[in-house]
């Protein structure tokens, strides 16, 4: 299954869900001060193990950066 | 509203320093923290952007070490739907209903886009949470920003990173004297005096980043600032003087000698 993130295509097997993508990225688990959207909604901490993904998946992981 | 209280109330929330630190701009986690301890300040900003699994240390470390609380951004949105959703995803990282909401309307001046902002404060306020929003020192939009129930107003002195202090304190001290919400002197402080112009003028706080991250000795000027702000709080207080255009002697005419 071809999903991406980060802009990045990535080939997933298709029990893939936010929370083994999350962890593909290397975040801890808990993963503090990470987000996640898919599809360009926000997908709750709690619901990263649950949430499954589809073809064509638009994923979106961002964390805490020094800014303004 | 009290502007000359001790301490500086934004939705329920005492910060016990009226200085924002922005985090932008510094060399390195080391550079900041240090300045970070010199500034005082109680409140960071953070931004948020795509994790990249080689970077180093999180930000979060530093900010929890020095036992600071996070205020994250929306730096880099263009339109309100970017920016509510961004503010969506820093409610999820970092447990926190606060966002200091930027919309910004071009790319090289970086001022704020006036009605994509208006749209985003709509939405933030009615999803519960607490919005900074980063504004023009146009007292109009400041007042309807605060209608929408913002719970503070951040007016810029002038764009982003320009260092150009305060370029229109006629129309900061206009958007002061109507605000009903704390007032927050955001962009353009180059220095100490910008800071201690702010509060003079009646600002609330000040969110610095540039001018102390990207000073030649970023601690030092993160103390200078520091004392600039307290220093301008401590001189609003006590009164200044009425301006004159002539002089008024400060030593009585009476009693004075005669030599011919």
């Amino acid at each position: 299954m071809i999903v991406t993130v980060n802009g990045e295509r990535r080939d997933l097997p298709r029990s893939a869900t936010i929370a083994s993508v999350v962890e593909l990225l290397g975040v801890m688990p808990g993963g503090r001060g990470v987000a996640v959207a898919l599809n360009g909604e926000v997908v709750a901490r709690g619901d990263w193990r649950r949430t499954a993904l589809r073809e064509g998946a638009r994923i979106e992981v961002v964390r805490a950066i020094q800014g303004g | 509203m009290n502007r000359l209280s001790p301490q500086l109330r934004i939705a329920g929330r005492e910060l016990r320093s009226r200085l924002i630190l922005g985090t932008g701009g510094f060399a390195n986690h080391e550079v900041l923290a240090k300045a970070l301890a010199a500034s005082g300040s109680r409140l960071c900003t953070v931004a948020l952007r795509r994790l990249d699994p080689g970077a180093g240390g999180s930000i979060l470390d530093v900010l929890d070490a020095a036992g600071v609380d996070v205020l994250p951004n929306t730096a880099g949105c263009f339109t309100a739907r970017d920016a509510v959703l961004t503010a969506q995803l820093a409610r999820e990282a970092f447990a926190t209903d606060w966002i200091k909401l930027e919309v910004i309307g071009d790319d090289r001046t970086l001022l704020p886009d006036a009605v994509e902002l208006v749209a985003a404060a709509e939405e933030l306020v009615d999803e519960g949470f607490v919005v900074l929003p980063y504004t023009t020192d146009d007292p109009v939009l400041a007042r309807r920003l605060e209608d929408i129930g913002c719970a503070a107003v951040m007016p810029l002195g002038s764009p982003i990173g320009s260092g150009m202090g305060i370029c229109n304190p006629y129309n900061i001290s206009i958007i002061v004297e109507r605000a009903g919400v704390p007032v927050i002197l955001d962009a353009g402080v180059g220095t100490a005096s910008d800071g201690a112009m702010a509060m003079e003028l009646g600002c609330d706080a000040v969110l610095c980043a540039s001018a102390i991250s990207r000073a030649h000795d970023p601690a030092a000027m993160a103390r200078a600032i520091r004392l600039g702000i307290e220093s301008g709080l401590l001189a609003r207080g006590a009164g200044r003087i009425p301006r004159r255009r002539y002089a008024l002697a400060s030593t009585t005419d009476e009693g004075v000698p005669v030599f011919e």
